[in-house]
């Protein structure tokens, strides 16, 4: 613009700045719909909950139920393993935290976490690895009989879903 | 397009045309009186080849999305469907599978050649930028492609490359829950995947348009690496070209046609004909071939976080290839120490693929990480200083003078 060497804005500027303005609001929220479309519809979190009977879960098993898609590990800690638990040093941990904090009082033996590797989300193998908890064959973690890192690649323990017990026997998650 | 057109209509018909909408115009001055350096040699036909497996891609897509069906339920049946009932679907199936792995051969000489012969350098940037550009929509394109037969690779490969988002500090998750459409890899994921596959193809086509204008208004280069200075260094596109393209892209068929109909599960995982199971990972979950050194290079990173950067560092390191490379001389024939360097980075590059191939453990580990830390040492610290100090073996005067000598020396 050759004319323009005034530094005096002008009402004409600020009429472009304010319709631009204007436009670019218009824009950006009419593409928000386009964008949270993507996002868990309703009839993915009406899944949300999954309701299981415990009671037949005997001690050193594990057994596999699906919530939300993904598998959620419940697993019956026999009372060696409860005690091999117990005399870790749970402060050198990658993840520090102790395993009451993962259980719910009054059932400590029964542990139940989401069966998805914290690294890029493959199933761990039970009962297998350096810790006897779970062995990852994707990339080689170690997770102990409480779901926490040992050793590999994955940052974090194995997530505690939210649940609660909603009789002795039957376990709700989610 | 360089230069003045010399396009002249033959009769009225065209003349007609011409003063309207001048398509032929534009179709002769690109591809038939365009003027190509003359000392191309069959590494230069790889862009053709790559122009047909676009089309073979996009033409086998479009008739097996007449009988697939996106949806997790049916997805795995209906891929064999078409291996089994549909017409001549097996063929199709196996020329779109196999022509994805053939695609990424030729992507991948392609890109070798260009940093070889120091295609990237001024002023061909852009040129080489929208190239990498393309590259990368290929990897989502083939990537999202893989997930739809919905058998077990196909479903733990999505898992894992969805999951690589999650590194991502605080906004990881939601991320990849909006990615997935739900908590898991899912049917919203499938149908998702399928359509930005069916999109992403005529998205490559657009930048393959604009990687064709910006060669053709630098104009290509050349085994010499010299600019073309008169018109006794080039000569014109059809035939020359049009002929040596069509006999490479005849060979490259050849090649195609033997994985075809001899083994056309070679280059496949046998886990992908297991529909997909979300409770049960395989005990090897490998990529495709053409990601495996990007895998390796993910894996030989300790920690979540760094991995997921070094593996898209990898790549992105290209963007900035242009600038890494200091020397003034294009063409690797006249750099006798970037020559060296060159062909260990390939081998660098190999090895890389063979490891991601492997379980990370023990020493594919250690191994993977020396070749990492020497694929980022070639592009940021050697190719910066060798051109510092390299002394270049002299430059040809010009493209007719390196055929001429060349053709004197025999």
């Amino acid at each position: 613009m050759a004319t323009m060497d005034t530094a005096e804005p002008s009402r004409r500027d600020f009429l472009y700045i304010a319709t631009g303005a204007v436009a670019a609001v218009g824009a950006a929220s009419a593409v928000w719909p386009f964008i949270d479309q993507m996002n868990p519809d309703a009839s993915a979190l009406a899944l949300a909950s999954t309701e299981v009977d415990v009671s037949a879960v005997a001690p050193g098993q594990i057994i596999t139920v699906k919530w939300r898609g993904k598998p959620v590990f419940i697993r019956n800690r026999t009372p060696d393993e409860m005690k091999a638990l117990a005399a870790m040093d749970v402060k050198s941990l990658k993840d520090p935290q102790s395993d009451a904090d993962r259980v719910k009082k009054g059932h400590e033996n029964l542990l139940v976490v989401v069966g998805v590797c914290t690294h890029l989300g493959c199933v761990p193998l039970g009962n297998a690895g350096d810790h006897h908890g779970w062995f990852c064959p994707c990339h080689g973690s170690h997770y102990d009989a409480s779901g926490r890192i040992h050793a590999g690649p994955a940052p974090l323990n194995l997530p505690v879903p939210p649940y609660e017990f909603i009789s002795d026997k039957v376990v709700k998650i989610g | 397009m360089s230069g003045h057109s010399t396009y002249t209509p033959s009769n009225g018909f065209t003349r007609w045309i011409d003063e309207r909408l001048p398509i032929i115009r534009l179709s002769y001055d690109s591809f038939v009186a365009y003027p190509t350096p003359r000392n191309l040699n069959y590494w230069w036909t790889f862009g053709g080849i790559l122009s047909m497996m676009l089309a073979v891609q996009l033409i086998t897509g479009i008739v097996l999305v007449m009988h697939y069906t996106p949806n997790t339920a049916m997805a795995f049946a209906s891929v064999e469907h078409i291996m089994r009932d549909v017409n001549w679907g097996w063929l199709l199936r196996y020329m779109h599978a196999n022509g994805a792995s053939m695609f990424f051969i030729a992507v991948y000489i392609h890109i070798l050649r260009g940093m070889y012969y120091g295609s990237y350098k001024a002023p061909r940037e852009i040129l080489w930028i929208l190239g990498v550009v393309i590259f990368l929509l290929m990897m989502a394109t083939a990537f999202m492609g893989y997930v739809l037969p919905w058998g077990q690779m196909s479903f733990w490969g999505a898992t894992v490359i969805t999951n690589l988002f999650s590194a991502i500090p605080v906004i990881g998750d939601p991320i990849v829950i909006w990615l997935w459409g739900g908590f898991s890899v899912d049917n919203p994921t499938l149908n998702r995947f399928f359509s930005l596959h069916y999109l992403l193809p005529f998205v490559i086509a657009a930048v393959v348009a604009l990687h064709v204008w910006a060669l053709h208004v630098v104009g290509q280069n050349n085994p010499a690496g010299v600019e073309v200075k008169s018109e006794q260094d080039t000569v014109a596109f059809t035939p020359y070209a049009t002929l040596k393209d069509a006999f490479g892209m005849a060979v490259f068929l050849v090649f195609f046609a033997w994985f075809l109909f001899y083994t056309p599960n070679y280059m496949g995982h046998p886990d992908n004909y297991i529909p997909a199971n979300p409770m049960v990972t395989p005990a090897h979950i490998v990529p495709e071939w053409y990601f495996l050194p990007f895998y390796a290079i993910l894996r030989s990173v300790p920690d979540k976080l760094g991995g997921v950067i070094a593996m898209f560092g990898s790549i992105a390191v290209l963007f900035v290839l242009p600038w890494l490379d200091t020397s003034k001389v294009k063409s690797g024939r006249y750099r006798p120490l970037f020559k060296q360097f060159f062909w260990l980075l390939v081998i660098a590059g190999l090895g890389l693929g063979y490891l991601g191939s492997q379980p990370a453990e023990g020493g594919y580990v250690i191994a993977s990480r020396i070749l990492t830390a020497w694929y980022f040492f070639h592009f940021l610290v050697i190719l910066p200083v060798l051109g510092l100090i390299e002394k270049p073996k002299p430059v040809p005067e010009s493209i007719t003078a390196d055929v001429l000598a060349k053709n004197a020396a025999h």
